[in-house]
């Protein structure tokens, strides 16, 4: 059997688990899914779609907000209860962390960011390595297999939905495992479009030349409606603030469209930008390796383009 | 307080990247060496905490004698000591890189407040060394950590999450992995690079007990057959651009 932890944050689903289910059904073993909390027990019929035979619901007055140890505790005592081959989450900051602490906790070894699994003693994974830039051939050897499956390694698909068996657990949480909690939050902006969500990202390197020069580019942002992303050479000049850098390091972005203006591509970059549907690159040097990464380019210098670009979107759109 | 920072040397990619003949290691004849960005932040955050609490710092790397490069660079943005685990280069996995830490910090005898790490090394991205160093020192740890400050006994910890925030209050001593972006690094002074020159590097050797999890090897990943379709010079390409921007249904609501 194998068991699959499904990331929510107070009931709201996070998309890569539904990657994660429709990897882990293709394992020949029966998938069942966990999710953590009461809020989250309304996504087992989510689960059941994308593959889950069984739904274990964690349920404890204290587990209302993330706390990663607990959670992991309730991974572990899954472990020892129903001694599965495998357990999967997906390789988000949260579903690394819980694994890392289940890993921990456990002894067992962990492989991050799996992109093929192939159960068994050993178990042999291939995993991204270097943000997906290079991969790596690893075996595990343990009684139960902890893996982490890369986001957008993998396309979510349903598959024939069915009604799983939900099966109510109650574990037993220490103090100790809630040290450390989300203890508050600050929301995201009201009506500003995430980095990581938006359906256009116009983003910027150094070739944009200065803080100033990124005007034009909020501009095209605003008017399709996208988000403004940057390289890390840009963060690293201090024209934008970190939150906006995509790459290795910063966000990674899956958008229908980026416009990558004056953005050389260095592979840390590319890294970021790899989930985009298309990549329309903007730049002087048709030579540039983030051309070679675009499916569309003008060769041209962005400060006459964009403008032009705005000029155009504003009368396709009237 | 006391703070120790653990780095790790990485080779310095920009572009594509080839391996060796045995498909175990980057081919790094033609490359330089650095540390993994967010743990350069760490380093630096480190140089911060002590600046303005006082107190003391130190810098501890697992790898071969090379590594000083990275020790002595640490020591050069203001990191006081360095302690250097010596192995014969091979790959130690995060099981075992994190035990050769946690027993060089009972070694150590200094009391350390704070334990910095990179959220994940940039090379093998294991996203674990941290957290099972604080579970065998029963330490609490949070992780991917953008913005930390020293508040009587404990330290508020944020973390970025969908566009906003989460906010973690922690006591103290504590493990916590930062993120590239908590600050800005600076560039070591030269005077600083003359000081961390002069400085001992202490040195032990940890055992080595075998990896759990075991390197098979390497692959480059296969590019995606695409071409690119150069829609023209200039802002004259702009109309061009429309049209695609439509054909993708870019402007559907």
């Amino acid at each position: 059997m194998i068991i699959a932890l499904i990331e929510h944050d107070r009931g709201k689903l996070n998309e890569s688990s539904l990657e994660m289910l429709t990897l882990g059904r293709g394992l020949g073993l029966p998938l069942h899914a966990v999710l953590i909390g009461e809020a989250a027990r309304p996504l087992a019929d989510r689960a059941a779609a994308f593959g889950a035979a069984t739904v274990h619901v964690v349920q404890h007055e204290r587990l209302a907000e993330y706390a990663p140890e607990a959670w992991a505790q309730c991974v572990v005592e899954l472990i020892e209860s129903l001694k599965p081959e495998a357990v999967l989450a997906s390789g988000t900051d949260r579903g690394n962390e819980v694994m890392a602490h289940v890993a921990a906790q456990t002894r067992l070894p962990m492989a991050a960011n799996c992109i093929e699994i192939k159960l068994g003693n050993p178990c042999v994974v291939t995993r991204a390595r270097w943000g997906g830039s290079l991969l790596e051939e690893a075996r595990l050897n343990g009684s139960t297999h902890l893996l982490t499956v890369a986001p957008l390694a993998v396309e979510a698909v349903e598959s024939p939905a069915r009604s799983p068996t939900i099966n109510t657990v109650t574990p037993t949480l220490d103090d100790k495992v809630f040290r450390v909690r989300v203890s508050g939050r600050v929301e995201a902006g009201a009506g500003k479009i995430s980095l990581a969500e938006a359906r256009v990202v116009v983003g910027g390197g150094r070739g944009v030349g200065s803080a100033e020069g990124f005007k034009p580019l909020e501009e095209l942002a605003e008017l399709m409606g996208g988000a403004v992303g940057c390289s890390r050479a840009v963060t690293s000049l201090g024209w934008r603030p970190h939150a906006e850098q995509v790459g290795q390091t910063g966000t990674r972005i899956a958008p229908d469209l980026y416009i990558a203006c004056g953005v050389s591509g260095a592979t840390q970059h590319l890294i970021g930008a790899r989930g985009s549907k298309h990549i329309l690159a903007i730049n002087t040097d048709a030579d540039a390796p983030i051309v070679a990464a675009a499916d569309y380019a003008i060769i041209g210098d962005l400060h006459e383009v964009i403008p032009a670009l705005c000029a155009e979107v504003k009368k396709a759109m009237a | 307080m006391n703070i120790l920072v653990c780095i790790k040397r990485i080779p310095a990619t920009g572009g594509k990247v080839s391996l060796t003949a045995d498909e175990q290691e980057i081919d790094t004849r033609h490359l330089g060496f650095t540390v993994s960005p967010h743990e350069e932040c760490a380093v630096e955050e480190a140089v911060r905490l002590i600046e303005a609490n006082g107190g003391s710092s130190a810098v501890l790397t697992l790898g071969a004698e090379v590594s000083t490069e990275q020790l002595r660079d640490a020591m050069a943005m203001g990191i006081d000591r360095a302690i250097l685990l010596e192995t014969d280069g091979r790959e130690w996995d995060a099981g075992s890189t994190a035990a050769a830490i946690v027993e060089a910090v009972r070694a150590d005898g200094m009391n350390f407040d704070l334990l910095l790490f990179g959220n994940e090394a940039a090379d093998t991205g294991d996203y674990q060394v941290g957290i099972r160093v604080a579970h065998a020192l029963g330490l609490p740890c949070v992780t991917g950590i953008k913005s930390l400050e020293i508040k009587g006994g404990g330290a508020v910890a944020k973390r970025e999450a969908s566009g906003g925030w989460d906010i973690f209050e922690i006591p103290l001593p504590a493990v916590v992995t930062v993120k590239e972006g908590i600050n800005l690094p600076r560039y070591p002074s030269f005077q600083g690079r003359l000081k961390a020159k002069k400085k001992d590097i202490a040195r032990a050797k940890p055992q080595w007990n075998g990896n759990q999890m075991e390197k098979a090897r390497l692959k480059i990943p296969k590019e995606q057959e695409h071409q690119v379709e150069i829609l023209g010079n200039g802002p004259g390409a702009a109309p061009k651009a429309v049209e695609v921007f439509q054909k993708l249904g870019l402007f559907q609501k």
